[in-house]
């Protein structure tokens, strides 16, 4: 069970929060004019990352919020969340998921 | 007997607390400080079970957590527990135990037999023997397995004992209490950081308890004590004993078991828990659980009396108990010759060691030799004998090739064997962390290497540092630096003490010890996992039949799948394999530890979630007074909703057709407070329910409501219910009982994220309001001898909406109606729900009001076809298969699920759409889940149209009635379709519309 950081109550267990899969997939509009492949990756495809992933959260048993949080799926830590409509706060280009941003970063990562 | 093994003035037992107790009914004494383990071998009792597969008579192996053998069943009747290690069971006064796995005795097992018939159980036996008809495994063989196999009973009767789950949130958590514990606890707790220091054993000192080693010019233990007592003085520090840290996961939590009152025996008061599960969270962990004795695989190393070298020292100096009198000790390294001189020095009257080794040169091989213990160097145990406890070994001059023995054999008689094949260090917790292992080339075993991502750090023999100075100052060093950085101290390392370390000299690695005969041939058996009865010679088996991988090894030999994990066996295995294979040991690889690290009592994990408290309950403001008037109450969701208000001797049928009828004869009264209610305000509320449902909400009045679905991006039905506009930026939306927690869900997931712009706000009301529904022809009788509104159709007609007081409580009434009659919701703020429910039940005695639950509901629904989502719909189910083309809007651009209608699946022809079903005997009721085929076979399978998803008797219809999904069902209706039901009854049934009662709809207006 790991550790969620929401951005507005901060890092709190894992057991507050549900998962609401891959990040930044926008609602396609016009959805009589694309074609039934661009609706069904728009329903169906998701990534299946191994590495950095960003994904939704919503802290269900807290503040009820909906964020985006980047996270290392071999690792399952979490770089850091951030709200909708931010952008997502991108680790090092080698980041390995072994290390907190606020081990590599102490200054950014609260 | 009393305690014949007993050494004088020895151990750490408290003689001052004699204990007695009962091992297979037969009363023995121990002392306070005791284990069961020690107890009975004080007692001269060796044999305490049989083994798991052959039913060989096994005894006490080791002395601590990782005992394979000595499982017992301990205590009795409803406290009875199975597979408590004889080893960590802490004796009381009373306490009773008994072995496991024999039938009738432990001496006399009649599956014993098993052992004769070895060869027909080799690795792989099940996968093998019970494989073919398939159709017996369930009914034949899996009776056979489980009759035969297994070790202790579990309790049949209600566990009487409290548990406790206490979540702790520490910046240091230091497991295992030996010198290196110690040390990083001391390190640690001088910061001031938050420390947790676990043990597992009832006291701390780890190996020190066994030991007479010497810090600082004194006794160990005497610095133990010092360190203890200046940790129990630090305020933030927590010492907890007889607990084992049981499972590491992300982020560094930990879950551990305190056994707080086990060592006292069964409590009559159950305000102390018996165990307690702690949850922990540190910033840090420093792991320092010590090693574990690896041992000798040799020719029939498993008759009792044959123990870990660690374990006899163990018993003789902790526990002041020498188990036999003449010892052999069997070894290929040096630690073991402290058993050996221990042993020597207690008394006993024949000390011979037996080395692998042809010129081991450490000193204490030469204080052994000083003591007068026969050293035969270069030798091996070859043989064993002893039916029930170990009477003699016979041994040999090894070959160089480590596979043959090259003299002729010598029989030494012994009454005890203690072996050793060096030491494994405890890495489990660190593996489970996602640590990475090493291979010591040079100690020959696994050592922590990379840290993975939570960052334990390692330190003592649970690092592969077995000198004692190495473990207090790895100690020392991972305390600081652990509690440096979880942001307490500068780091600094205090000093180490000086102490007393021996050099040893090098090992002589003999992975599988050669018997008389090759390996395989003969009965001897040289087992390297005892508690799962698996032996070298299988190894060699799975690797000839292509088992080779480390993980199929596991899996086709069950090595190290046991209650202990293979703690004693895997590494063995391992290289056994990686001899057969040629290979190096890393080679070969390590199988995944899982928690826990020992076996976890339900009890502990469920803590004091039971009973009560196991599962919510919610219950309506109205609660009461269905108790008083008897109904029986159906589990809907977390809800407790009447299901039925049976009068007299009723049974439910009978209730239920009474119930049915009354409410379209007069007037009926259901408790609709459960149902999911949702406040939406905001300027662009009609625009986002214009997204979220199929039809359109911009144009619906004020005061007027509107039934809608919602469909998620496949375009499939996962809620519905009625919406009512309440102003022009404000509606109060119901949903199912059970759906409300996902729909709120979904409304905050698309306004949060896709249009966050939107001006909406959501808010759950359902357990605001309490909501009775009156529904019949006499509703509109009754309700208005309690309400000032104005019940005329003209003004307050269908799907409307009123504000004002019904029996003096302020009242939302909507004109909806899930009964096809007419029909009132009273919603009133809850703390007025009961007041206004008996308000109406005493107004309704003179209009023959009936109280009605759940079933009835359902019943009056069906006789209209009105769907209920999850029961008539089952998540692939669109509007339009439900008939239901009229709620899908055409004027709006786009919905949620909308374009999916497109996709050729959805958009396709003959798709499973919703019917109803009339059966060939009105009187036969179908059960639902049943399926609609066209052409009926002996038996399955037969191809499948569909099935029933709604059935009943609907004594207003004076028929069963049914609803179903059925394929192209829309285009068949007429046609007439067979329902093949488990008995052998083949049941016609016609396809009909869904509406079955009221088809015109003229009683929805009374």
């Amino acid at each position: 069970m790991f550790l969620v950081k929401c951005p507005w109550c901060g890092w709190r267990e894992q057991t507050e929060f549900s998962y609401g899969g891959e990040a930044h997939i926008a609602r396609p509009t016009g959805t009589d004019e694309i074609s039934d492949q661009e609706w069904g990756d728009y329903i169906y495809s998701r990534k299946n990352t191994k590495g950095v992933h960003a994904e939704r959260w919503v802290h269900t048993q807290g503040c009820g919020r909906w964020f985006n949080a980047v996270r290392h799926t071999v690792t399952d830590v979490m770089w850091d969340s951030y709200k909708m409509g931010e952008d997502a706060p991108n680790p090092p280009k080698d980041w390995d998921g072994l290390s907190s941003r606020d081990e590599l970063e102490p200054s950014e990562g609260k | 007997m009393s305690q014949t093994y007993r050494l004088n003035g020895k151990g750490r037992i408290d003689r001052s607390q004699p204990l007695t107790f009962t091992y297979d009914g037969k009363a023995y004494t121990g002392y306070r400080g005791d284990t069961l383990a020690s107890a009975l071998l004080a007692n001269g009792v060796k044999l305490v079970g049989r083994s798991f597969k052959y039913h060989r008579p096994r005894g006490i192996m080791t002395a601590g957590s990782e005992e394979p053998n000595a499982l017992v069943q301990l205590g009795e009747g409803n406290r009875t527990e199975p597979n408590t290690r004889a080893t960590m069971v802490e004796l009381f006064d009373g306490l009773s135990a008994s072995s496991q796995n024999c039938w009738p005795s432990v001496k006399f097992d009649l599956q014993s037999i098993n052992q004769k018939f070895a060869k027909l159980f080799p690795a792989g036996f099940y996968y093998k023997t019970f494989m073919f008809p398939a159709s017996w495994w369930e009914p034949v063989y899996e009776k056979i397995i489980r009759n035969a196999a297994g070790l202790g009973k579990s309790p049949m009767e209600r566990d009487p004992d409290s548990y406790a789950q206490k979540f702790a949130h520490c910046d240091v958590l230091i497991v295992g209490g030996g010198p290196a514990g110690l040390a990083a606890a001391l390190a640690a707790g001088r910061t001031g950081a938050r420390v947790i220091l676990a043990d597992e054993q009832n006291e701390l000192g780890g190996s020190l308890l066994s030991d007479d080693a010497q810090i600082d010019g004194k006794l160990a233990l005497e610095w133990v004590a010092e360190s203890l007592a200046e940790l129990e003085a630090l305020e933030d520090v927590t010492v907890l004993r007889r607990t084992t840290v049981s499972g590491y996961y992300d982020y560094n939590y930990l879950t551990a078991l305190e056994r707080v009152t086990d060592h006292l025996g069964p409590q009559d008061d159950d305000s102390t828990p018996r165990q307690r599960f702690w949850k922990i969270r540190a910033k840090r962990v420093v792991l320092a659980q010590g090693a574990i004795e690896r041992p000798l695989v040799f020719a029939d190393n498993d008759r009792p009396g044959i123990m870990l070298a660690s374990a006899l020292r163990t018993y003789i100096n902790r526990f002041g108990v020498l188990p036999g009198r003449e010892i052999v000790v069997f070894t290929n390294n040096d630690t073991a010759y402290k058993t050996a001189l221990d042993a020597k020095a207690a008394g006993a009257r024949d000390v011979t060691v037996v080395d692998l080794r042809d010129d081991p040169k450490g000193a204490l091989v030469k204080a052994a030799e000083d003591a007068g213990i026969r050293v035969f160097k270069g030798y091996a145990v070859v043989a064993t004998t002893g039916k029930h406890a170990v009477n003699a070994c016979e041994i040999a001059k090894l070959g160089d090739d480590n596979r043959t023995i090259v003299s002729d054999t010598t029989a030494l008689p012994c009454d005890i064997m203690a072996h050793s094949n060096g030491w494994n260090p405890t890495v489990h917790l660190w593996s489970q962390a996602r640590g990475k292992l090493n291979w010591d080339e040079a100690q020959q075993c696994f050592v922590p290497g990379f840290a993975g991502p939570w960052k334990p750090v390692s330190a003592g023999s649970g690092n592969g540092a077995f000198a004692l100075k190495d473990c207090l100052s790895q100690g020392y060093a991972t305390g600081a630096a652990a509690a440096k950085a979880a942001g307490f101290g500068s780091g600094d390392v205090p000093a180490t003490p000086a102490t007393d370390d021996i050099e040893y000299g090098a090992m002589r690695m003999v992975w599988t010890v050669p018997g008389k005969k090759p390996l395989g041939h003969g009965k001897a058996k040289h087992f390297h996992d005892h508690q799962n009865d698996v032996v070298a010679s299988d190894i060699h088996l799975a690797a000839r039949e292509g088992y080779i991988s480390v993980e199929h090894l596991k899996r086709y030999t069950t090595t190290g799948m046991g209650t202990d994990q293979g703690k004693t066996s895997n590494v063995n295995a391992l290289a056994i394999m990686a001899e057969i294979r040629n290979a190096a040991i890393p080679e070969v690889g390590t199988t995944t530890f899982r928690p826990p690290y020992t076996p976890v009592t339900f009890g502990a994990i469920t803590g004091q979630n039971r009973n009560e408290l196991f599962l919510q309950k919610r219950t309506t403001p109205m609660h009461k007074a269905h108790l008083d008037a008897g109904a029986v109450f159906e589990d809907v969701g977390d809800w407790k909703r009447p299901w039925y208000f049976p009068k007299g001797k009723e049974t439910m049928d009978e209730a239920v057709m009474r119930e049915c009828r009354q409410v379209r004869e007069s007037v009926g009264m259901l408790d609709a407070s459960t149902l999911g209610k949702i406040d939406i305000q905001g300027k662009d509320s009609a625009e986002f329910l214009n997204w979220i449902y199929t039809n359109k909400w911009d144009n619906l009045k004020p005061g007027r409501a509107r039934y809608g679905l919602m469909l998620n991006e496949h375009g499939m039905v996962f809620d519905d219910g009625v919406t009512t506009r309440l102003a022009d930026d404000h509606f109060h939306m119901t949903t199912t009982t059970g759906g409300a927690a996902r729909v709120l869900g979904w409304l905050e997931e698309w306004s949060q994220t896709e249009w966050p712009k939107m001006d909406v706000y959501f808010t759950s009301v359902t357990e605001q309001w309490a909501v009775c529904t009156i529904t019949g022809p006499k509703s509109r009788a009754l309700l208005s001898e309690l309400t000032s509104l104005d019940l005329d159709p003209e003004t307050f007609p269908f799907m409307a909406m009123q504000e004002g007081t019904v029996a003096g409580a302020p009242a939302r009434v909507y004109r909806i109606s899930f009964t096809g009659d007419l029909a009132y919701e009273i919603n009133v703020p809850a703390r007025y729900g009961l007041h206004v429910w008996n308000a109406l039940r005493e107004a309704g005695r003179k209009h023959d009001l009936c109280l009605y639950g759940t079933e009835t509901m359902h019943v009056l629904r069906a006789e209209k076809g009105f769907i209920i989502v999850g029961q008539d719909t089952d998540g692939t189910v669109t509007p339009m298969d439900l008939g239901m083309n009229w709620i899908v809007s055409k004027k709006k651009d786009d919905f949620l699920g909308r374009r999916s209608f497109a996709r050729s699946d959805t958009a396709r022809e003959g798709r499973k759409q919703l019917v109803g079903l009339l059966t060939q005997d009105p009187n036969f009721v179908l059960p639902e889940g049943a399926h609609v085929v066209e052409d009926v076979k002996p038996k399955p399978p037969m191809k499948t149209l569909g099935h029933v998803t709604s059935s009943y008797y609907s004594p207003n219809v004076g028929r069963s009635i049914a609803l179903a999904l059925v394929a192209n069902g829309h285009n068949r209706k007429g046609d007439t379709l067979s329902v093949p039901l488990m008995s052998g009854r083949v049941e016609k049934v016609t396809i009909t519309d869904t509406v079955f009662f009221d088809k015109e709809g003229t009683r929805t207006n009374g």
